[in-house]
Order: structure tokens, then C-alpha cells, then sequence
């Protein structure tokens, strides 16, 4: 048998060339359907990447209890207080706990591409939220001084948003602030945030002297354990205390769930357009064949020979489309710098990421697309009349 | 089996084609014998059944009723799967318009019928190019077949036919297709197949000049044989 699916295979093979129109529309059909499916996985890994890759297993990050971001989260000086006195927390060579209050504030930037107006995050950190960011480095100028009007700014906000040149002065809110500093954490998601000195946005932002979270590093593996049973134990603090990697991950998946609830349903739905082009394309292979099919069967092939050839012609064609779609998404979207609202309702800007599951993912797509359009076909050329020998 | 028992046997045999509600008879209630190492040609007009006859004996078409045994056996009620291997094992083909596969070569085409027998690779191509030139065509065995003659691609089919060795080769208009001096080489080929190689031959044909050929000719007429003349 399975020489004899061989040589159909190979027969079926040859004559693509005989319908070289319709079957390089099936191709094109399912490659854009790929195409389609692997931008939203692209832009779907890319966030997620980026959010995921921010967090650190050994920082703990504190909000208020039932905040889901840090946005509506606050923290009072006095817990903060209490946070650096709190055990599970690592200490720094002069004995004291690295701790950092942040705060988050939504700021006005406008997109270099679109120049359309978007929300960018300003970050006020305390001196320890260096050490709490490993890998970030001040890649040009210098860090902002303690109580100034200096920003420094992430590289994606350089790249992506006009305004923050190194040495250019922006407007924020009521006060001129000054870009003295551009930082790298190596494509996390803190590039895509302005930062400044924490007690001069609470000023100049009316913050009084509260912050929305608290980062603390983490004294070994039991750190996080020791520091939650504390706050459970503390009566005056109402903590949420996960490690930043969790908050991160929490932070992506929701996003990305909603790039890919979007994502799949749009390429399922062109997947029936092109499920009736490969429908068509093959019953136009068949209805082509359907003498030479018969002249097969009268000479003793079997019609599931006919059958599982003609199927893999239909699989043969996805896959080539799968392929192209996958090549062209790899072309077109990996590594492009894009940027969409993240969890804290802040410009998030990440890099679309065509991985190898995204290309499994397409190529399985493209192959569920042949199999279903090639089957009715592929039941006609087993069932194709032995009297069609005669070219009825 | 020895040259006077009969290859076909058929009984009764009837068939009819439903068009709607209308049944239209083609043949009813047949009854003949075809003996091994026969050469027979079965003419008569159009519409008189011929062909129909001719996909009975070769299995590619079921009777409405009736028996057709085919060397003792009887193969009108076999499944699909059993008539195929029967077909593959003891029929060769040769169809009006040779019904070659365009893109395979005549090597290539006249193997297919090797590729449903346990014959290994090399055997293979030994059997294909032994076929190629009993029909006098072994120089072409790389040719598709539109770089060939209509004579010459039925030469293709006819080696296709008969390399598998098969007992009985059907033809349908194995002529129709073909200028005189063609038709001609082919049938004396089948005619040489049937006298050296013995393989027992129906072809049907509405030629006259075809019909002469072959050792029996059988006029079939609105699905009645209602002559049989035989040169021997």
C-alpha cells in the first residue's frame, strides 16, 4: 500500500505544475493566515517577553492590599518605615534593609510614528531602586539629582516617544523638568519609564509624602516567606507582597490574553477563507485527474491510495503556506519596536518576537487548514468512478 | 486450465442503468463463453452495449444480475478491494485515448502496474524495458507521452497492459484514436501477443477492418449477440 501511495503522491506532485494558479492561491491564502495568526503571537511573546523578562525572583514588591496595579495602590511614609524595619529583607553594607518607595504617575508623551498622543509612565524611585534594577546602567548623561527637576529616561522612551532627547527640556504636568540621564536595563519593561527623584514628584504631583509601592530586596530564598508572614502579623500594614517576577507575570498575561483572544478568533475566521481555497484548489485537482485516477483504480490502485495521496497534496500545499507565512512574519514583525497600553494603563514598548512555537503554532494552523480542506476531496478521489476510465 | 475450458463464463447476465425514474436496459439475460487464448472482437453501433460488456469482464462495473466467472472464479460479487488486486493480477487495460499519465514517462507509466506486485526495484525496470520493446518502443522510454504519436502512446499502454503478465487483456477502441497505418501496427501487435504470448484478447470495436484481427467477431445489437463468426 504504500508504494502505491507513493507513486499517486509523486503523480500528484508532478501535475501541481498544471495548476500552478489555483495552487499558488491556496499557498497564499494559508501563508496570509499565518501571517496573520504570527503578528499576534509576535506582538503577544514580545509583551509578554518583555514583561516577564522585567521581573527579578529576588525583589519583593508591595502594594496595598487588592491593588492589581501600582497605579491605585498607596503606601504611607509610615509603613514605609516599618517596611525597612521588617525582617526577610537584605541589607546593604552599612546595615540598612534595600528598600525603594515608588511612585507611578500617568504623564503626556506623544509617539514618534503616529504622533498621536499617549499616556507614559513617570516613576519616582528612592536611591535604592538602582540596586533593585540589576542590569541598569546610565548609558549617556548622568542619574537625576536628589530633589531636582531632572529626569532620567528608558531607552525605549528615547526611541519611541519625541521630546526626551538627552538635554531637552520637557513639560510634565505644572513643572519643567530636564532629561539628564538615558538608562538601559537590557529591553525590560523599566526602559519604557521616565524616572525622578520620588520626593520631588511628590511635591511637585501633590503626593504628600505617600508612595503606591514599596521594592525591597529579598534576603535569600526564605526572604519573601519571612517578610509576608510579618506583614500578615503587623496590624498596621494591609499588604499585597509578591516577588516582582509574579507581579510581572501578572501584569503580562493579562494583556496578552487579550492580544491573543483577538488574535486567534481573527485568524480562525480567515482560516474559512482560506479552507474553501484549498477546498476548491484540490476538487479542481481532482476533477482534472479524475480520468487518470480512474485509470489508476482500474489498473488495481486502491482508492485509499487515491485517497491519502490526494490529502497529502492538500497537507503538502498548507505546509508550503505555513512556511511562507512564517517566513514573512519573521521578515516582517521580529525584532520591530512597537508599543501598547500595559497593565498600569502606560505606554508598555517591547519587540514583536516570532518564536519557534509562534512558527509550530502557524505551521499546525496551516496544516489543520489542509487536512479539512483536502478531505472532501480527497474522498471524492477515492470514490471517483472506475467508468470514468472511458472520459465520462 | 487447459485451452478448451473457457476463461469467462457468463450467466444471465443483465444490466441496466437507472436515469431518474426511467430504467434503461442495456443487455438482459447474456449467456456466453469466452475460451482461454481467444482474440475476440465484439462490434456493433453505438449504444449496442459493448463497452458496458467489455467493464463487466474487466470489473470495473457490477452486473444487475447475473454471474460473471472469470477462470472458475466468480468476480461480479466481489468488494472493491478483492476486484482491485483481481484486476492488477489478471487484466491489462488498453483504452481508445490510451489514458497515459502525462507526467510520468513511458518507463514510468507502463511501471505502475508493477508497483501493486511484490516485484522488487531492479526486476522492475527489467520487466518495464523487456515490455517496452516487445512493442518495439524501448528507445522511447524516457519520453512523456506528449513528445510522442498517438500510435506510439498506445504502444506505451499496450506495454503498460501486458507487464504485469496478465491473462487477459480488454480493449476498448484500441484503434479509434489512430490513423490506419497506426491502427494497424497495433493490431498486429495484439495479434502477435495473442498467437506468441497467448494472452487472451477482447477488444471491442466498431472497425471492421480492426475486427478482422481477431480470431472471433461477435455483433452485439441493442444488447443481443446476433452473430458470431469465427475464422478457425
Amino acid at each position: 500500500m504504500f508504494k502505491q501511495i507513493a507513486a499517486l503522491t509523486k503523480l500528484n506532485l508532478r501535475s501541481i505544475p498544471q495548476r500552478w494558479g489555483m495552487s499558488l492561491a491556496t499557498v497564499f491564502s494559508v501563508a496570509l493566515v499565518v501571517l496573520v495568526l504570527m503578528a499576534f503571537l509576535a506582538m503577544a511573546n514580545g509583551f509578554k517577553a518583555t514583561l516577564s523578562g522585567s521581573g527579578s525572583t529576588d525583589v519583593a514588591v508591595m502594594l496595598r492590599k487588592g491593588a492589581q496595579a501600582e497605579l491605585n495602590s498607596g503606601i504611607s511614609l509610615a509603613q514605609l518605615r516599618l517596611i525597612r524595619e521588617a525582617p526577610g529583607i537584605a541589607r546593604n553594607a552599612d546595615g540598612n534593609t534595600i528598600v525603594s518607595g515608588e511612585l507611578y504617575v500617568i504623564v503626556d508623551g506623544l509617539k514618534r510614528t503616529t504622533l498621536t498622543d499617549v499616556n507614559l509612565p513617570l516613576r519616582g524611585v528612592e536611591p535604592d531602586a538602582l540596586v533593585l534594577r540589576q542590569g541598569l546602567k546610565i548609558v549617556e548623561g548622568h542619574m537625576f539629582g536628589s530633589g531636582s527637576n531632572e529626569l532620567i529616561v528608558g531607552q525605549a522612551i528615547l526611541r519611541e516617544f519625541a521630546g526626551f532627547d538627552l538635554g531637552s527640556e520637557v513639560r510634565l504636568g505644572t513643572a519643567t523638568w530636564k532629561v539628564v540621564g538615558v538608562f538601559s536595563t537590557g529591553g525590560t519593561v523599566f526602559e519604557s519609564e521616565i524616572w525622578a527623584d520620588a520626593g520631588s514628584i511628590q511635591s511637585l504631583y501633590q503626593r504628600g509624602s505617600g508612595y503606591q509601592s514599596v521594592r525591597a530586596k529579598l534576603d535569600g530564598a526564605d526572604g519573601l516567606k519571612a517578610l509576608q508572614d510579618w506583614a500578615e502579623n503587623e496590624p498596621t500594614l494591609n499588604l499585597d507582597i509578591i516577588t516582582e517576577k509574579e507581579f510581572f507575570s501578572g501584569q503580562a498575561s493579562g494583556i496578552t490574553n487579550i492580544i491573543l483572544y483577538m488574535g486567534w478568533p481573527l485568524a480562525i475566521v480567515m482560516a474559512f477563507g482560506a479552507l474553501a481555497g484549498a477546498w476548491n484548489t484540490m476538487y479542481a485537482s481532482v476533477e482534472a485527474r479524475t480520468r487518470e485516477i480512474a485509470t489508476l483504480r482500474a489498473i488495481g490502485f486502491a482508492g485509499f491510495a487515491a485517497f491519502v495521496s490526494t490529502l497529502v497534496e492538500a497537507l503538502l500545499l498548507a505546509f508550503v503556506g505555513g512556511l511562507v507565512g512564517s517566513v514573512l512574519a519573521w521578515l516582517i514583525f521580529n525584532g520591530i519596536s512597537a508599543s501598547t497600553l500595559g497593565g498600569n494603563f502606560t505606554q508598555v514598548v517591547f519587540a514583536f518576537e516570532v518564536t519557534g512555537e509562534a512558527v509550530q503554532s502557524g505551521i499546525v494552523m496551516a496544516l489543520i487548514i489542509g487536512l479539512l480542506g483536502g478531505i472532501i476531496p480527497s474522498i471524492r478521489a477515492a470514490r471517483v468512478p472506475l467508468l470514468s476510465v472511458h472520459g465520462g | 486450465m487447459s485451452k478448451t475450458e473457457p476463461l469467462y463464463v457468463l450467466r444471465g447476465l443483465s444490466k441496466q442503468y437507472s436515469r431518474g425514474k426511467e430504467t434503461i436496459p442495456i443487455f438482459d439475460g447474456l449467456d456466453m463463453e469466452i475460451a482461454n487464448g481467444e482474440f475476440m472482437a465484439i462490434m456493433g453501433p453505438s449504444g449496442s452495449g459493448k463497452t458496458t460488456l467489455l467493464n463487466q469482464l474487466g470489473g470495473i462495473d457490477a452486473p444487475t444480475t447475473g454471474e460473471v466467472i472469470f477462470d472458475g472464479r466468480r468476480i461480479d460479487n466481489l468488494g472493491q478491494g478483492a476486484l482491485a488486486k483481481w484486476r492488477s493480477e489478471n487484466v491489462g487495460f488498453i483504452f481508445q485515448f490510451y489514458n497515459l499519465m502525462p507526467t510520468l514517462t513511458a518507463a514510468q507509466n507502463v511501471e505502475l502496474p508493477l508497483l501493486l506486485s511484490p516485484v522488487k526495484g531492479a526486476e522492475r525496470k527489467k520487466r518495464v524495458a523487456t515490455a517496452l520493446d516487445i512493442v518495439g518502443i524501448g528507445d522511447r522510454a524516457k519520453h512523456y507521452p506528449r513528445q510522442l504519436s498517438g500510435g506510439q502512446q498506445q504502444r506505451v499502454a499496450i506495454a503498460r497492459a501486458i507487464v504485469a503478465d496478465p491473462k487477459v487483456l480488454l480493449c476498448d477502441e484500441p484503434t479509434g484514436d489512430l490513423d490506419r497505418t497506426s491502427a494497424d501496427e497495433v493490431l498486429e501487435m495484439l495479434q502477435l501477443l495473442n498467437t506468441k504470448m497467448g494472452k487472451t484478447i477482447i477488444m471491442v470495436t466498431h472497425d471492421p477492418a480492426a475486427a478482422k484481427y481477431a480470431k472471433t467477431e461477435l455483433f452485439l445489437d441493442k444488447g443481443k449477440f446476433i452473430k458470431k463468426g469465427s475464422k478457425k
